[in-house]
């Protein structure tokens, strides 16, 4: 039934989009020309008697916008569908559907008007379909876990990605030089500039497709840190290439220089991003006064460091990760929940969009009339991005494993080396080629190892995950023991390393953690949330959790909630106090994952709902930090109003049981002075009922019961 | 290095503490310039005011139970061939079993574990009571937890492991309940390979 739904959209939408009159997207140089119907005027009139027009269409005047907001629709619409349409999102990943649907678009849109439809433009794609992706990647990136790992990453994405280019490229050029009569007009220089294009890992691709599956950790952050990182390398190589041809001859200096041009490539983006990151901080720690524009620096700094670099002729995605990474610890702490809420919303929200959009266009754009076959070369691309991706991850991770504890298995290699799936990088470069007699065969080859790897790569690499039965995030949580223990051991190691003056990775940490926690944090974050402010921060997510009055489905529960209906949430609760008290801050954020923004806060919230009500007396005096908000009229009700909000989020796992009166909670609450933080205990010991946990959360379904 | 065998020579009981703890020469001699570092006053031992010297370890939670780690009962002082034997218990594990190589060297997990519990047990008494788990706990967590919320979390951490119901953490169940954390990996530093 569903199915017969979405199908109908996606027979009338490309309806729609052909008769439209051909839009005016900014193209640059070398997209097919586009033919089309033009009318004169762009208006079109109603003929009455009297010479005032009661009834016209200006379609001319909105032709832009119009048509921008009709792609945008289509995209989301289709995203829509998917998630109706049943079974097939599970093997099918949404990529692949997505370009399927651009596909008939395409198809459609040509057949309805004979000439090529509109293609996806590199500046529209550099300039605005990219960077929202690249954001919400770098907001989102587990931190701890990315520059643990950080050294093997760079591994992979500088010297593989070297690799990949130097390896494809000669090999192509042998290829030409076999086939000389239909490939021979091709020089070295110009496999190598196809080489750097095409070997590059593209992060939209292989997020979306990781996004269905659950890796471990590690090499979740492995794939999708080196896709991110070897734009650097990338988009380098390919400019020097690109010069590289346009002069008269190439020297060794030319050479080095390119070397040089690559490191200062990717240092300059990563400065670039931490200025603007920095700044972004500094300008949040003002925003108290007006909170509604806060969430509007973060797009506008990250952005703007995006475009900078971008002029420098830096690397773009460095900047734009590296302002997001530096920036988020320091704007989450000084801005509102509300404010961290939008962001966080806004951008997942953008770059859906934009990564819809994208696979969209690439399939629209497969349509065209610039095709040029030739088998040879298109079969030999193929399998020389196999085989070389293959060979270099394999060799690279022979050296690596030996400087590294948590070695990489052979089946993560091959997730490795099969995920390294190409996407609409690549396509854009290709289009931003100079023009020059094979370039259409350049084009087509992209288009056909892009939609290989993401067809077949992309589907089949579930099963065969699944086949060799790659190490799986581990749905069990640490036990609090666990945790308890391992940060002992934690700390333990780092005293052994202080006694034998080894600078191993506990010392940059701790060495970073003490620089940030004494200058920067007190630099950049506002005085007063400052000192608690990870406390603070589930303070005042409950808060403005009830300001919204949410009602989004309490889905999660806790599996082994059904066991042992108490403990498991007082463990959460502890587990969340463990997580953000220990001093070697664990993030215990999970994987960056486009599609669980919805889950992660959810799961937070029924956690922290569970840890305010540990102490609620004492959590109750953070109230008042967020002045701005609250008016005093407001503080009576919040404690009922707050137990009502949290027991409609986990109906399921809480018990019951109206044991205690809810008199012991409703004289806490007017003990709500705007205390300072370090009299909660004070507070604190007028709710310890007997320190049974199982009395505080009933008697917070009292108050909701007697409301 | 031209002069190693020089220096090895200053060594006492070079071979032997090769062969009990694992360490390659070049370890050995690395960790005897860095013990030589430590003991500032030349007397060929460490005291733990030697310890608290390395500044970043005043700065660490469990410091100074650290520090008391490198001190066997009622002892003063650590002599080199004391800090080498405690800091194998650091080497990753070996991979290939070398021939003499003793039956439980210092790097077994079990010896690891030993020693991170013997972190917590400070009286000796082969248990974690759960007014030394507190005191950990406290050390670690800083001001920034009440006390009630540490206790509930002492609480957890005892039901959790406690499985003959005695209120306390014995080693064996403090194993327990680290049986799926890679104590190799948590617990080893890789350059002492």
């Amino acid at each position: 039934m569903a199915a017969i739904w979405t199908l109908s959209f996606y027979l009338v939408w490309p309806a729609c989009l052909a008769l439209t009159p051909p839009a005016e997207l900014p193209h640059p140089h070398n997209l097919p020309p586009e033919l089309g119907l033009n009318r004169s005027d762009g208006s079109l009139s109603v003929d009455l008697p009297l010479a005032l027009r009661v009834f016209s269409v200006d379609y001319h005047h909105v032709q832009a916008p119009f048509e921008i907001v009709l792609w945008i629709m289509l995209a989301s619409l289709a995203k829509l569908g998917f998630h109706w349409s049943g079974r097939v999102p599970a093997v099918v990943p949404e990529s692949c559907l997505l370009i399927m649907v651009g596909l008939l678009v395409g198809g459609v849109i040509y057949g309805v008007r004979h000439s090529a439809p509109p293609t996806l433009s590199a500046d529209a794609f550099f300039l605005f379909l990219l960077p929202p992706i690249v954001l919400d990647a770098g907001y989102f990136l587990p931190g701890r876990l990315f520059f643990e790992n950080l050294g093997t990453i760079l591994w992979y994405a500088v010297l593989g990605t070297l690799w990949n280019v130097l390896g494809i490229g000669l090999s192509l050029y042998g290829v030409c030089l076999l086939a000389p009569d239909s490939l021979g007009d091709l020089s070295l220089l110009h496999c190598l500039l196809f080489g750097s294009l095409i070997a590059a890992v593209d992060p939209v691709a292989v997020l979306s497709v990781f996004q269905e599956m659950h890796v471990n950790d590690q090499l979740h952050i492995l794939v999708f840190g080196e896709s991110l990182l070897n734009d650097a390398v990338t988009v380098v190589l390919y400019k020097l290439f690109e010069s590289f041809l346009r002069l008269p001859s190439v020297s060794g200096l030319d050479v080095f220089l390119g070397g040089c041009r690559v490191v200062v490539v990717g240092l300059g983006g990563l400065f670039v991003g931490l200025f603007f990151g920095l700044v972004a901080a500094l300008t949040s720690r003002f925003t108290s006064r007006a909170q509604v524009i806060a969430p509007l620096f973060v797009f506008l700094y990250s952005y703007l460091s995006y475009l900078t670099s971008e002029m420098l002729h830096l690397s773009g995605i460095m900047a734009i990760v590296t302002c997001a990474v530096t920036m988020k610890q320091y704007v989450e702490a000084n801005v509102s929940e509300r404010s961290n809420t939008s962001i966080q919303y806004f951008l997942k929200m953008w770059s859906s969009v934009s990564e819809t959009l994208i696979f969209i266009f690439l399939g629209v754009s497969t349509i065209q009339d610039v095709h040029m076959w030739s088998w040879p070369f298109v079969c030999s691309t193929l399998l020389l991005c196999l085989v070389w991706r293959a060979s270099g991850v394999l060799l690279l991770t022979a050296v690596v494993n030996k400087l590294r504890r948590n070695t990489v298995t052979f089946r993560d290699q091959f997730i490795i080396a099969y995920g390294g799936l190409r996407g609409a990088i690549c396509f854009s470069l290709v289009f931003l080629i100079d023009d020059f007699p094979k370039k259409r065969l350049f084009i087509t080859t992209t288009i056909v190892v892009i939609l290989f790897t993401v067809f077949v790569q992309g589907m089949t690499i579930k099963p065969l995950v699944e086949l060799l039965d790659v190490k799986r995030k581990k749905r069990a949580l640490p036990t609090v023991s666990e945790e308890i223990h391992s940060r002992l051991i934690d700390h333990l190691l780092a005293g052994i390393e202080d006694v034998v003056g080894y600078w191993g990775q506990h010392y940059w940490k701790d060495k970073f953690e003490q620089f940030n926690r004494k200058y920067l944090r007190r630099f950049l974050i506002r005085e007063d949330n400052q000192a608690s402010s990870s406390i603070l921060r589930v303070y005042q997510e409950l808060e403005r959790r009830e300001q919204r009055g949410d009602e989004e489905a309490p889905s999660i529960v806790d599996p082994r909630s059904h066991s042992r209906p108490l403990l498991p949430e007082e463990m959460d609760s502890i587990r969340r106090i463990l997580s953000r008290n220990l001093q070697n801050f664990n993030n215990k954020t999970p994987a960056y994952s486009r599609h669980t923004l919805h889950q992660d806060a959810n799961r937070d919230r029924v956690r922290k709902s569970l840890h305010r009500h540990q102490s609620l007396g004492e959590r109750y005096t953070f109230t008042q930090v967020e002045e701005a908000e609250f008016s005093g009229s407001h503080r009576a009700r919040k404690g009922l109003s707050r137990s009502h909000t949290v027991c409609s989020i986990s109906p399921l796992a809480v018990l019951q049981e109206p044991s205690v009166p809810a008199a012991s909670a409703r004289t806490t609450i007017p003990t709500s002075s705007p205390a300072a933080r370090e009299e909660q205990s004070a507070a604190q010991h007028q709710t310890s009922v007997g320190g049974a946990t199982k009395k505080q959360l009933s008697f917070v379904l009292e108050n909701e019961n007697q409301q | 290095m031209g002069s190693s065998s020089s220096n090895m020579n200053h060594i006492p009981d070079a071979e032997e503490l090769m062969q009990e703890t694992g360490f390659s020469s070049a370890h050995l001699l690395r960790l005897y310039e860095r013990f030589e570092f430590l003991d500032r006053e030349k007397r060929g031992e460490l005291t733990p005011d030697d310890f608290e010297a390395v500044g970043r370890l005043a700065l660490n939670p469990i410091g100074g139970r650290i520090i008391g780690a490198f001190f066997s009962q009622g002892q003063e002082t650590v002599d080199f061939a004391s800090f080498v034997r405690i800091l194998a218990h650091f080497r990753p594990a070996d991979t290939n079993r070398r021939d003499g190589a003793p039956q439980d060297p210092a790097n077994s997990r079990t010896r690891k574990l030993k020693f991170a519990f013997q972190l917590y047990d400070q009286d000796g008494d082969g248990m974690i009571s759960r007014v030394e788990l507190l005191q950990v706990l406290r050390a670690m967590m800083g001001i920034q937890v009440t006390e009630e919320q540490l206790q509930s979390i002492a609480e957890r951490a005892i039901q959790e492991a406690d499985l003959d119901r005695d209120d306390a953490i014995s080693f064996d169940e403090f194993k327990k309940s680290l049986e799926k954390v890679n104590i190799d990996h948590k617990m080893s530093i890789l350059f002492l390979r």
